[in-house]
């Protein structure tokens, strides 16, 4: 059972590879029912491990499949580490990203068509199944050479995604450049991990996951030893601050939205962002020796949530809200393993996976539902000048409830179980981290509440200006529900964004009733687990706020606003500082001030001055010299025999009246 | 007995011929016909001074040497026909294509 687990792998990097070479062949029905099939058996390979993992009483097994390196000491292996933290990032993974597939096999057929270039609809797939290969490639793997090769791929796919239209966008640029600045910036976390990986070898010699926590367990550490491990995990935390979008390194999810609504459900959403959370709980062993990057660690998450929060509340783009919310989440997360709660890190992670991939889908059946209604309302109307805004532009959409009766449903599901509402799934989750941080760091704890109640705000400010009071637009007006190949994925996303909060039911200690705690129990095979008895101030405080930051959003934009250009009502209650929201806290423009203008001015230096005026000019000098110097000695290849031979012979004479005459 | 040095006189003026038939004719068949010359002046010379040292490696130079020519003819006129056959000519003037 357990050797099977490298197929989890394998039928993606089937299907990746079935794709990339007949994609066109097979014609876009049949390459697009290909990858759901790989991403789907996929799944299965994961439940199976899952029933393996139960068979085995839950302990954890390493399946090699391969040698790959051997160096002297240095030994790294192709091997899959199943244990019940990989198993619950599989079934996430492959599960969350079997949904998504399926869902593109609806929404990039329209896109492609939107966009104008059907051809590209099997490529889409291509890099979804090997962005799937990719990720279980960095869960699996049981050591962290393995986890950067999945971590690099998954990182090059995001590329591939984001720049999917790569020649839309701004200019003609916008989204080969927002491809960019997530591969540049992701490379600096990239290279913390890489730093992090070569102190783990000189300081331990091993790369292997369990030898190095079976070294760890016995390791004396002397100071030079603490500093070298606090190092160790600070640069760890770089590399999740680069992939999951943490400060300072975040500014490049919010620019990831340029890829398809697919890409940022699976992606930037729901998977890919969360393998830093992944990668600090798989070395939570490491963070435990270290409790000064621990308490970064909390910081940066917490600092994260509130920031990522404010200003998503400022946002008219309804997935920028939802990448800005992403963060705040992520923030959330990172915020727990920071302060070694573990399984509610988790527990949110999956939570969120559910809920955040529901929330980008259903944006996506909204904006493609508002593009619909353009073109069959600039038909009806025959005017165009209305219809060319853009249809991810909340301000233009308004009163779509009862127009999508599912795509409706699903979306106030997945919003109000994102904005902590009981009985939904995010309520549990993020409780479990308020509540931790409410135990183990106060201050963590108010800003994280803080967050929260940013969060519900954002999404009751979402709700209400996409589906209700009145439609600012023509296109808005004329929306229409998505297909059913759409609107199925929603569906079921909506029941476990629903019913999710049954993974890890708090023990309530009321009416009787005890919790079942099922994945921390699952978990607790992997991590240490530790469970804190329910907290109903905790809870109360949280529902509270977040009903009250609902009721806020209501109160502000309860009322109809008429038309798009309406100012918007936060404006009026935050006056200069909705600007500074708005418009992002102006952090990239102050990287740009930073970082990105004085590194083109370098670049520019060293392309005119450098490469240009020196390196290119003494090479093409010397070039020159040698042109001309052969230029004049051609001169005396004439081309007459007899005039070399003459040459010859007065040379013979020369060299024989030497030899007689001068010595 | 005829002095060495006559020898010696008849080689250089044979020579002196071979030379100025190389530098001074076109022909390329000419051309050929006067390095046989040179070839066989220093021939006299080497028989001239093997006379007068009583040494034979300089008789057996010679064959040495005239094996080289005879090669030399083998492969010198084939090549002269070659080229004819391509440029219906054999001025060495012409066979200029090589120039810088």
């Amino acid at each position: 059972m357990f050797s099977l687990v490298p197929l989890v792998v394998l039928f993606p990097l089937a299907g990746f590879a079935a794709n990339a070479f007949f994609g066109r062949q097979l014609g876009a029905a049949r390459a697009g029912l290909l990858a759901v099939l790989a991403a789907g058996a996929a799944f299965l390979v994961a439940v199976v491990q899952l029933a393996a993992l139960a068979g085995n009483g839950f302990a954890p097994v390493t399946v090699p499949v391969a040698e790959w390196l051997r160096v002297g000491d240095f030994h790294v292996a192709w091997a899959f580490q199943v244990d019940t933290l990989s198993v619950t990032m599989m079934l996430v993974v492959a599960g969350v990203g079997t949904l998504i597939h399926i869902y593109a096999l609806g929404y990039m057929r329209e896109d492609v068509q939107h966009n104008g270039d059907p051809g590209r609809y099997p490529r889409f797939f291509v890099y979804l199944n090997l962005f799937l290969a990719s990720m279980l490639v960095l869960v699996g793997a049981d050591n962290f050479l393995m986890l950067f090769v999945g971590w690099e791929g998954v990182g090059l796919c995001s590329y591939l995604l984001i720049g999917f239209w790569f020649e839309k966008g701004a200019a003609g640029l916008g989204n080969a450049r927002a491809a960019m600045k997530a591969f540049v910036v992701n490379r600096i976390g990239d290279f913390g991990l890489l730093l992090a990986m070569f102190l783990i070898y000189w300081t331990f010699g091993t790369l292997t996951f369990s030898e190095l926590f079976e070294r760890l367990k016995t390791v004396r550490l002397d100071a030079t030893g603490q500093l070298i491990v606090t190092a160790i995990t600070l640069l760890l935390l770089l590399g999740a601050t680069g992939k999951s979008a943490q400060l300072p390194l975040y500014v490049w999810l919010p620019d990831a939205m340029a890829g398809p609504t697919p890409v940022s459900a699976l992606i930037h959403a729901a998977t890919m962002v969360t393998a830093g959370i992944y990668m600090i709980t798989r070395n939570h062993v490491l963070f435990a020796l270290a409790p000064q990057s621990m308490e970064v660690v909390a910081w940066i998450g917490a600092a994260t949530a509130l920031f990522a929060g404010t200003i998503a509340v400022a946002q008219t783009d309804i997935k920028r809200v939802l990448a800005y919310s992403t963060i705040s989440q992520l923030g959330f997360m990172i915020a727990a393993v920071g302060l070694g709660a573990y399984v509610a890190g988790m527990f949110h992670l999956v939570t969120h996976a559910f809920f955040k991939a529901l929330l980008f889908l259903s944006a996506g059946s909204v904006i493609q539902a508002v593009e619909r209604g353009g073109a069959q309302g600039g038909a009806h109307a025959g005017q165009s000048a209305e219809a060319h805004h853009d249809p991810q532009d909340m301000r233009f959409m308004g009163g779509l409830w009862g127009k999508l009766p599912i795509t409706q449903w699903v979306f106030l599901i997945g919003a109000l179980a994102l904005a902590g509402l009981p009985p939904l799934a995010g309520f549990f989750s993020k409780d479990e981290i308020l509540l931790d941080a409410f135990e183990h760091n106060p201050a963590i704890f108010w800003v994280l509440v803080a967050a929260a109640f940013l969060t519900a705000f954002y999404m009751g400010r979402q709700l209400l200006l996409v589906f209700f009071g009145q439609p600012r637009s023509t296109a808005a007006a004329h929306a229409t529900e998505s297909p059913a190949v759409v609107t199925t994925p929603l569906i079921i996303l909506a029941l476990l964004s629903f019913f999710g909060g049954l993974l890890n039911l708090p023990k309530f200690g009321l009416y009787g009733y005890a919790g079942s705690l099922l994945l921390k129990e699952f978990l607790s095979f992997s991590v240490e687990a530790e469970a804190l008895p329910f907290n109903a101030f905790v809870a109360g405080l949280s529902t509270v706020l977040a009903l009250a930051a609902l009721g806020l959003a209501y109160v502000l934009y309860g009322r109809a606003q008429a038309t798009a250009q309406d100012r918007d009502p936060l404006a009026a209650l935050l006056g200069p500082v909705f600007g500074w929201l708005r418009d992002k806290w102006y952090v990239d423009e102050l990287y740009g001030f930073l970082v990105v203008t004085p590194f083109n001015t370098l670049s520019q230096l060293a392309a005119r001055a450098l490469d240009l005026g020196g390196v290119d000019m003494t090479f093409n000098n010397l070039g020159e010299l040698a042109r001309a110097v052969g230029a004049g000695l051609a001169r005396f290849q004439l081309g007459y025999a007899r005039r070399y031979a003459l040459v010859m012979f007065l040379g013979a004479v020369a060299v024989l009246a030497y030899f007689l005459i001068a010595r | 007995m005829i002095p060495t040095s006559y020898y010696l006189a008849l080689s250089a003026v044979l020579f002196a011929i071979g030379v100025t038939g190389v530098l001074t004719r076109r022909n390329a068949i000419i051309v050929f016909m006067s390095v046989e010359l040179m070839l066989n002046s220093a021939n006299l010379t080497f028989v001239a001074f093997a006379r007068q040292f009583m040494d034979l490696s300089g008789q057996v130079f010679v064959f040495f040497v005239m094996v080289v020519a005879a090669a030399e003819v083998a492969v010198g006129l084939a090549l002269i026909v070659a080229i004819f056959r391509s440029k219906q000519s054999i001025s060495l003037d012409e066979l200029n294509q090589l120039k810088g």
